[in-house]
């Protein structure tokens, strides 16, 4: 296994991140609604993950180092985490279990619409991200996997419509998708100058 | 009938303050006011008012308010079988888009706020208009205290106790003409002091602004507040001046309040003008009509544990149907939401 202290250190990150919510939840840190508070937090997480792992392609361009691309995948299913505790966050805190409500939601509002599209891209990708996939749909499987553009879509949109009165917050992450999204073009891919030359990073 | 005598199953017996304590608490206020120096004495009549609920933060209360204190009715209205927030939460989750978009932002920032000196002008349809200084606009009122709940339109809710006085009293005072059909409020627009205001990215058009039918205004559960949990307005909680109208959602109760305006026509409110067809002009409490976006069936009361969340269904205006249903009469409340 290639870079297995990088992998070790996402992994740690991705798993502590939550529990240190949760310890702050139980400790009474996170103020009178702390459910709502870990949902906003999980759901900032996953598109936070889903950016990281949008940057790591432009970053293997961009310094031709290949350990950026060997920790994709577990960024992604980072992310597939984090939307599936925000999604149960949700259920949980917001909704109160109340499984009829949901249905209404899941009919009536558009955020909560474009939400669950974009878990079930992600659930998508997160079932087809093993090796076994890949060999099994061979070409299939990199048109599937730009379903993630869609998805990042959705998320951002979804956050929009969660807004109410500042968009500072919500331009930031949707500025960075842009630019991660702009670099994707193939006019500005073959602008992106290598940093490093790729000669040096040979493992 | 509005105004209930709180009965002993009103209150929490953890809530009152013994009456030993009680009384020689004006016995020590009594006794300072010879030997102390005229300075001291808002600070301790806030010491003595603030023990009635727990852990609540000393704050410093400017002289006229500690001088009404004393003379407060204290649970003029109250709310049966519901616990009382917290102080903490009541002054650390707050929607006050002048300090911040986030619920902490207000706690955080707030303190850059000059409530004093205050003023609030009065103008429009009034025969009685000016500006006048907060310590004489509030002179002629006697403080109630009144346990409301409260209802955001973001679906959780508090119950809290606040010290003011009713509006109507204040418009009965500066003579309405008969012109006058709408009341208007405005917060104070100061860049230089709230920092929400500054925001390039902020969908607001302030300053804040906000209205009622002047009936609903002069409703006597309809309040302007000074204080809550026996001591002053926290400049989080809009301090030195806010309404308070239990049932209709919170954004309606606007705070730090520079004008009261008599108006012919509807005033348009900030929140209906950044987005109609989810914040109307009455914006009532009703678990019928839904915000687009969410339901208002239910809330969560605050605070609502991780492993407890404490959700609950929704009362019709908020629970003060009996009080104020017969104020939309022939009201179609899903048009006018």
């Amino acid at each position: 296994m290639r870079y297995p202290w990088l992998r070790l250190a996402i992994f740690i990150v991705g798993c502590v991140l939550p529990l240190w919510w949760l310890y702050e939840a139980a400790m009474n840190l996170l103020g009178p609604d702390p459910g709502k508070i870990l949902m906003d937090r999980l759901g900032l997480g996953a598109l936070t993950f889903l950016l990281v792992t949008l940057s790591m392609t432009p970053l293997q361009r961009l310094t031709g180092w290949s350990g950026w691309i060997v920790v994709r995948r577990q960024l992604g299913l980072w992310c597939f985490a984090y939307i599936v505790l925000h999604i149960l966050c949700y259920l949980f805190f917001i909704l109160g279990l109340d499984w009829g409500q949901f249905a209404v939601e899941l009919r009536k509002r558009p955020y909560i619409i474009v939400g669950a599209l974009g878990f079930l891209g992600l659930l998508a990708l997160a079932v087809t991200s093993n090796r076994y996939s890949q060999r099994r749909l061979g070409a299939r499987w990199k048109k599937l996997h730009k379903l993630v553009y869609v998805i990042l879509g959705l998320g951002l949109l979804h956050f929009l419509w969660i807004v109410r009165s500042d968009l500072r917050e919500w331009a930031i992450y949707a500025g960075i998708g842009a630019v991660l999204m702009a670099l994707r073009i193939p006019a500005v891919a073959r602008r992106v100058p290598r940093v490093i030359s790729r000669r040096g990073r040979v493992v | 009938m509005l105004i209930k005598l709180p009965r002993s199953s009103e209150c929490k017996a953890s809530e009152i303050t013994p009456e030993g304590l009680y009384l020689s608490r004006r016995t020590v206020l009594g006794g300072s006011l010879a030997g102390l120096a005229l300075g001291a004495l808002p600070r301790l009549g806030h010491a003595a008012e603030a023990s009635r609920y727990a852990d609540v933060e000393a704050g410093a209360a400017p002289a006229w308010f500690s001088d009404k204190l004393a003379a407060t009715r204290w649970q003029a209205v109250t709310v049966k079988d519901e616990a009382i927030t917290p102080f903490k939460d009541a002054t650390h989750y707050n929607n006050f888009y002048e300090f911040g978009p986030d619920k902490g932002d207000p706690a955080a920032n707030g303190g850059s706020l000059q409530t004093e000196p205050w003023s609030v002008v009065i103008d429009g349809e009034v025969g009685k208009p000016g500006r006048y200084a907060l310590e004489d606009f509030v002179k002629p009122y006697q403080l109630e205290e009144r346990i409301y709940r409260l209802r955001c339109v973001e679906a959780w809710s508090m119950v809290i106790p606040w010290l003011g006085f009713p509006l109507a009293q204040v418009l009965k005072q500066v003579e309405p003409t008969s012109n006058a059909r709408y009341v208007r409020f405005e917060t104070l627009k100061d860049p230089q002091h709230m920092p929400g205001q500054r925001s390039g990215f902020a969908l607001i058009d302030w300053p804040y602004r906000e209205g009622l039918r002047l009936d609903e205004a002069m409703h006597p559960l309809a309040i302007l507040a000074v204080g809550m949990y026996g001591r002053e307005l926290a400049n989080q909680n809009g301090a030195p001046l806010r309404l308070v109208v239990p049932w209709k959602y919170g954004f309606k109760s606007i705070k730090s309040i520079v004008r009261i305006s008599l108006v012919a026509e509807r005033p348009q409110t900030t929140w209906e003008g950044l987005a109609p067809d989810e914040y109307g002009f009455y914006a009532n409490v009703n678990p019928e009509v839904d915000h687009p976006r969410w339901t208002q069936a239910r809330e969560r009361r605050l605070p609502s544990g991780l492993f407890s969340p404490n959700v609950r269904q929704t009362q019709m205006f908020n629970g003060y149907a009996d009080e104020v249903a017969s104020l939309y009469t022939g009201l179609d409340l899903r048009k006018n939401y």
